[in-house]
């Protein structure tokens, strides 16, 4: 599998992604800087977590209007899974990738901690090594992870079991103290109609190695080289 | 020149005065020069002569702490000290002071201290790779602590975040001395390669100066005098002094200048920090006995109508000066173009030995390079030992039932978690962050390595007011054991010396002998000073902090998987003190927290005892032994194991002997003392009394309490409660 890493200004969790992908391809990613002229061939494309642009005027709005995404969007379109963490979630819901927003924090302050996480569904390139209602630690680390979209939305996103991860407690339930940013439904990662891109807050990349801490990432880590061998 | 009109005119006294110039400075800035210095001329020598660049009271005393070894690269006297790790790695680090910003603007004074020391550090060649801070605020009685904390957390988690340089540990805590003058410290560390390190000194006369990164604006003019006075009511005023920072500049600043490395285009190069372009000139010409001319029409400004003096002595952020080889300035160009920075060449390295500055072609000032800096004022200051305190005996302090006072203890200000703050710092990016803050000490993995650094800031501010001799050097050792209980062998460290005014002879007195503490223990655990910051003038209205010599230490680790972190990890396990508990009360958190009493000497600090049992502790963690370590510190002995059950979530049964008082064993601040966990205690116990260290196993790892033997029991759950809950609460209020 051969995956490319978007770099805008800022990006800063681009060596996270590298590793973990590596590590379970066997292949280094290919990191694109945003001016370069053509997008190479790719099996995934990732938008990394960070501050692109520095997070000024709202989070990821910059960069989503930066010439290299509508060539992400074309390739989207046509099937090429797509990944936004973090950042590069912020960045894909701006791009009009994915629906809804993702507001500040309702603490109003940066939260960077280990969080349990429920995956929704196994049915996507992302979860398939996962069990659907398995509940996985993973870290966040961000300010602005306060999911929201319309009702009509969250209810179409559940309908069509697009919602991969909630917050929930470690016992699996989605109880109001396990979901600090404060997003919609409790909401912590979607995917488009199609299944190809998905967008999450937590960072899967910082939970794949035994040594620091958590290796709950490891199954999305896994299913992705298994999908797209 | 003509000194004619204007900014070009003679200064006066009157105006080297409020530059905080004395009579006697200004008098020898005439003579250096010759002639009267102009306005732009005299802001020059003000801040190269303040105290904060100049280092004029405490130099005399910082030559006293050894700065060499065998892993030292390069000491004190660059932008920062460098060590060897082995295989040809290195690691850069050091520790500075924003007090006085953070105090005035806490979230633009904090996060520019972050931005201030990052670039210290990478200016030679080395990707930051950790973070740390050091905290002291005031009384969470007074009432402007907690918008400090609010400020100073948020500037430091803003820059720290966005950068995408892990924050993994530090310290805060409280006292009323700090009320109008907190303490904000921040140490960063990078990896290099041992053979491409960057440094400051001039070379090549004829080669251009080059100036990169961020615009010169109004902010921050005079911020390094103002660090160098007392405080007073108006210094709300001052917020103009401060910074302002932008840490997405400063990320691209990074990544251009790590790219620039790459190749050989850079002869010489220095961070613009405090004093902006003036000291990173002088500098960069004194330290290559050089001279320098800069065209300051050239420098990019994002106001119009800059004077001179304002260019000069602008403390604005994120920028850098460099002396490229003359063939690599394409190169050079084009990397900041890719990452749009201002790149622009604004002088030229001269053999003059002199710094000349023009403006529209008009010579503006002119002045002898070697002189400013060689012949910048020194002290030697006059200074009064600390009188010494009385030792207090145990048995005349009242004794409190152990498992109360362990519930008071690890739920006041000082011991109380500090998750709430290192939460808002990114402590994972960059995904090798092995131990996370909470711990003894950091470890942070070197990226494609098995190796790991520990890293940790220690300082205990009340035992240095007590005796600043002892508190100096067990500021260094509690560092020392730091590292070592998890397992690192402790290489180097970098101080930041907080005090009050040094013109008071008892202020002085503090500073000369935590020096000549810390020198002690530098020498005895062979752990030298690589960098390092004086923040002096540290007083409101008069009233100085107490004295508080930060010391951040860098340890190694040759296999991140060994490293050991202080939760029970089993139940059954034995628990063992290693180091001689006599039951230490003086100066305790028991005394003050429980008593409210700041009194007696504080604990003594046995060097030869503390690298024995140390080197004891790292012997038998490499060796496998040993399930979990942490170091007794701050509350005693029941309140490290008090913490070590927290973060295991696992209880433990104690027991305390029967020769001592029951609250001196639980709560005295002996040090020198680790408690570890084992399988099994006789292989321990053994190779303790072989290697003639005090060993005592005092319980036992299991159930969901701690239970001390025929007393009282707290749930582990309880004690997490009562020490999770302070910080949260009081900044909920």
């Amino acid at each position: 599998m051969q995956a490319a890493i978007i770099l805008f200004p800022g990006s800063n969790r681009e060596q996270d992604v590298h590793d973990a992908l590596e590590r379970v391809t066997g292949k280094a990613p290919l990191k694109v800087w945003h001016r370069d002229s053509t997008l190479p061939k790719a099996d995934l494309i990732v938008v990394p977590g960070g501050f692109s642009y520095g997070d000024y005027l709202r989070c990821g709005a910059m960069a989503a209007h930066s010439p290299i995404m509508r060539e992400v969007k074309a390739r989207a379109n046509t099937g090429t899974p797509v990944l936004g963490i973090c950042n590069g979630f912020q960045i894909i819901t701006e791009a009009g990738l994915l629906p809804g927003v993702l507001l500040t924090n309702r603490t109003l302050r940066f939260h960077c901690k280990d969080v349990h996480l429920r995956v929704e569904t196994s049915q996507s390139i992302y979860t398939r090594r996962y069990n659907a209602g398995q509940v996985i630690r993973v870290p966040v680390a961000h300010h602005d992870g306060n999911y929201f979209a319309d009702k009509d939305t969250l209810d179409r996103l559940e309908g069509e079991g697009r919602v991969a991860f909630r917050y929930c407690s470690e016992a699996g339930e989605t109880v109001d103290e396990a979901n600090d940013n404060g997003s919609a439904r409790a909401i912590a990662g979607i995917l488009n109609e199609k299944r190809n891109v998905l967008g999450l807050m937590p960072h899967p990349e910082n939970a794949t190695d035994p040594l620091l801490g958590s290796t709950g990432g490891q199954g999305f880590f896994a299913s992705l080289a298994e999908a797209l061998a | 020149m003509s000194p004619d009109t204007g900014a070009d005119a003679a200064a006066t006294l009157d105006q080297a005065r409020q530059f905080g110039l004395s009579e006697d400075e200004f008098k020898r800035a005439c003579r250096i020069m010759g002639r009267t210095p102009n306005f732009t001329e005299l802001g020059i020598f003000s801040v190269m002569w303040s105290e904060h660049c100049s280092y004029k009271s405490s130099k005399v005393w910082l030559k006293k702490l050894p700065t060499t070894g065998k892993r030292v690269i390069c000491g004190p006297g660059e932008n920062a000290g460098v060590i060897d790790i082995g295989d040809g790695d290195a690691a850069i680090f050091k520790m500075e002071s924003h007090n006085h910003p953070s105090f005035i603007e806490p979230y633009q004074g904090a996060a520019t201290g972050v931005g201030g020391i990052l670039r210290d550090v990478f200016t030679m060649g080395a990707r930051p790779i950790a973070n740390l801070n050091a905290l002291r605020f005031g009384s969470p009685d007074h009432p402007k602590t907690k918008h400090l904390i609010d400020g100073v957390v948020r500037g430091i988690g803003g820059y720290g975040n966005c950068v995408g340089v892990p924050t993994v540990g530090g310290e805060c805590n409280f006292h009323p001395s700090y009320n109008g003058n907190i303490l904000v410290n921040a140490m960063t560390v990078g990896l290099a390669r041992a053979d491409r390190i960057f440094y400051s000194a001039a070379a090549g006369p004829g080669n251009p100066v080059i100036y990169v990164g961020a615009k010169t604006g109004r902010d921050g003019i005079h911020g390094a005098t103002m660090a160098s006075a007392e405080f007073s009511e108006d210094n709300e005023s001052k917020r103009p002094t401060v910074q302002v920072g932008d840490p997405f500049t400063e990320k691209l600043l990074i990544e251009a200048c790590l790219e620039l490395m790459e190749s050989d285009a850079i002869v010489a190069i220095q961070d613009m920090g405090a004093a902006g372009l003036t000291s990173s000139s002088v500098e960069m010409a004194g330290k290559g006995g050089l001279g320098i001319e800069l065209a300051l029409d050239q420098v990019p400004t994002r106001e119009t109508a800059m004077s001179p003096y304002e260019i000069m002595l602008s403390e604005s952020q994120e920028r850098m000066l460099m002396i490229l080889k003359p063939e690599r300035q394409e190169l050079a160009r084009q990397i900041f173009d890719k990452w749009e920075l201002d790149f622009a060449v604004i002088g030229r390295v001269t053999d003059s030995g002199r710094l000349v500055l023009t403006m529209h072609g008009r010579t503006v000032a002119d002045m002898p390079v070697g002189p400013l800096v060689s012949e910048a004022p020194l002290y030697e200051r006059p200074w009064t030992p600390a009188p010494a305190l009385p030792e207090l005996a145990a048995k005349t302090i009242e004794a409190r039932e152990p498992i109360a006072a362990l519930k008071q203890l690890v739920a006041c200000p000082d011991l109380a978690s500090k998750r709430w703050i290192w939460e808002q710092y990114d402590h994972l990016v960059m995904g090798h962050t092995v131990q996370r803050p909470g711990g003894d000490a950091a470890v942070v993995r070197l990226p494609g390595r098995k190796k790991a650094l520990a890293l940790a800031t220690d300082c205990t501010p009340r035992y240095c007011a007590a005796d600043p001799k002892r508190g100096g050097a067990q500021a260094v050792a509690e560092n020392w054991r730091n590292l070592t209980a998890v397992g690192a062998l402790p290489l180097a460290i970098t101080d930041n010396m907080n005090f009050g005014n040094p013109e008071r002879p008892e202020i002085m007195g503090q500073f000369a002998q935590s020096i000549e503490g810390m020198r002690e223990a530098c020498l005895a655990l062979d752990y030298p000073v690589v960098s390092g910051n004086v923040s002096l003038y540290n007083e409101t209205n008069g009233s100085g902090i107490l004295p508080t010599p930060a010391i951040g230490g860098v340890g190694l680790i040759d296999d991140a998987a060994k490293s050991v972190s202080l939760g029970f990890k089993r139940e059954g396990e034995i628990v063992v003190v290693i180091g001689e508990t006599k039951g230490w009360l003086g100066q305790s958190l028991y005394l003050r927290e429980l008593l409210g009493r700041e009194d007696g000497a504080p604990p003594p600090v046995d060097l030869k005892a503390e690298r024995h049992n140390g080197d004891f502790v790292r012997a038998q963690i490499r060796a496998g032994v040993v399930s979990a370590c942490h170091d007794v510190a701050d509350g005693g002995l029941l309140v490290a194991l008090a913490e070590m059950a927290m973060a295991g979530g696992i209880g433990a049964t104690l027991s305390a002997p029967q020769d001592q008082p029951a609250h001196a064993f639980w709560f005295g601040e002996d040090q020198g003392r680790y408690v570890l966990t084992c399988r099994s205690a006789d292989a321990l116990l053994q190779a303790a009394q072989k290697a003639n260290v005090p060993a005592r196993v005092v319980g036992k790892t299991g159930g969901a309490a701690l239970t001390l033997a025929g007393g009282n029991a707290i749930s582990v759950a309880e004690l997490k409660r009562l020490n999770e809950a302070w910080l949260p609460a009081y900044m909920a209020q």
